[in-house]
């Protein structure tokens, strides 16, 4: 694979039903085009956590995903309501998501901090009111 | 170990896709609610023992590649669930049994 596979998906809000299957379709062409178990891995939590966020949180979004021998880029883009406050959007255990989401097994406010753990770069572009832009970088080298 | 063997051996009900649990093998076992703490703590080939029954716990064992899905204590996964699970080819068990009994038995059983 000599050249950048882009791919783009969108992800509907408050649909639980649907959720991951960006980050399945992404795994699955990752495992085709051969990348290690571990990168992959890190390619399926990192955007599995970003998926649910965007439905929990931002009604949605959008998610590009550039794939080159060296790296897997991973740009989701919601219009929610934005981070208000990322150093404590980040902290393990911190959550806003409501009671009902937590009944669903989210909401343990690990979204971000797995999302961080599982990537070897990470960059959060948000503005109150108007959105959120999370680029993630995972290395195909392990 | 085989999924069907660990069923027969649990006294556990196939919610899902018994006829391919003859041929998948499973090693180590994680126990947790939470989908984040799944998502990164579930291994290949995984038993993953739960009481969460919505369809998301099938997004999350697919994509670590879990053998198969334990609910426990009586917990029922819902039509959605059973749904995405066959769509997904995800053995879902369950039964009566607590996390505890199940972790125990598997333990006895070399899993």
């Amino acid at each position: 694979m000599a050249e950048t596979m882009k791919l783009h998906y969108t992800v509907d809000g408050d649909d639980f039903t649907r959720a991951g299957e960006t980050s399945s379709k992404v795994k699955k062409t990752l495992n085709q085009l051969g990348f290690a178990p571990g990168v992959v891995k890190k390619v399926a939590i990192a955007m599995y956590e970003g998926e649910i966020n965007m439905v929990i949180h931002a009604n949605g979004g959008t998610i590009d995903v550039d794939i080159s021998p060296e790296e897997i880029v991973i740009i989701m883009q919601d219009v929610g309501p934005g981070i208000p406050d990322i150093e404590k959007a980040m902290q393990e255990g911190f959550s806003t998501a409501d009671h009902s989401v937590r009944e669903l097994g989210f909401g343990a406010g690990m979204g971000l901090p797995n999302m961080k753990r599982y990537s070897d770069e990470m960059t959060i572009d948000t503005e109150v009111g108007k959105g959120t832009c999370v680029k993630l970088v995972v290395k195909a080298k392990e | 170990m085989t999924v069907k063997e660990i069923a027969k051996e649990l006294n556990l009900k196939f919610y899902t896709c018994e006829d391919v649990a003859h041929r998948k093998e499973a090693h180590g076992c994680y126990i947790g609610d939470l989908l984040s703490f799944a998502m990164s703590k579930v291994e290949m080939n995984n038993v993953w023992i739960t009481i969460q029954t919505n369809l998301n716990i099938v997004a999350v064992a697919t994509l670590s590649e879990a053998a198969c899905i334990i609910i426990t204590d009586g917990c029922v996964p819902d039509k959605l669930t059973i749904d995405k699970a066959n769509e997904q080819e995800m053995i879902i068990l369950g039964g009566e049994i607590s996390a505890y009994e199940a972790a125990v038995k598997l333990a006895q059983l070399g899993i």
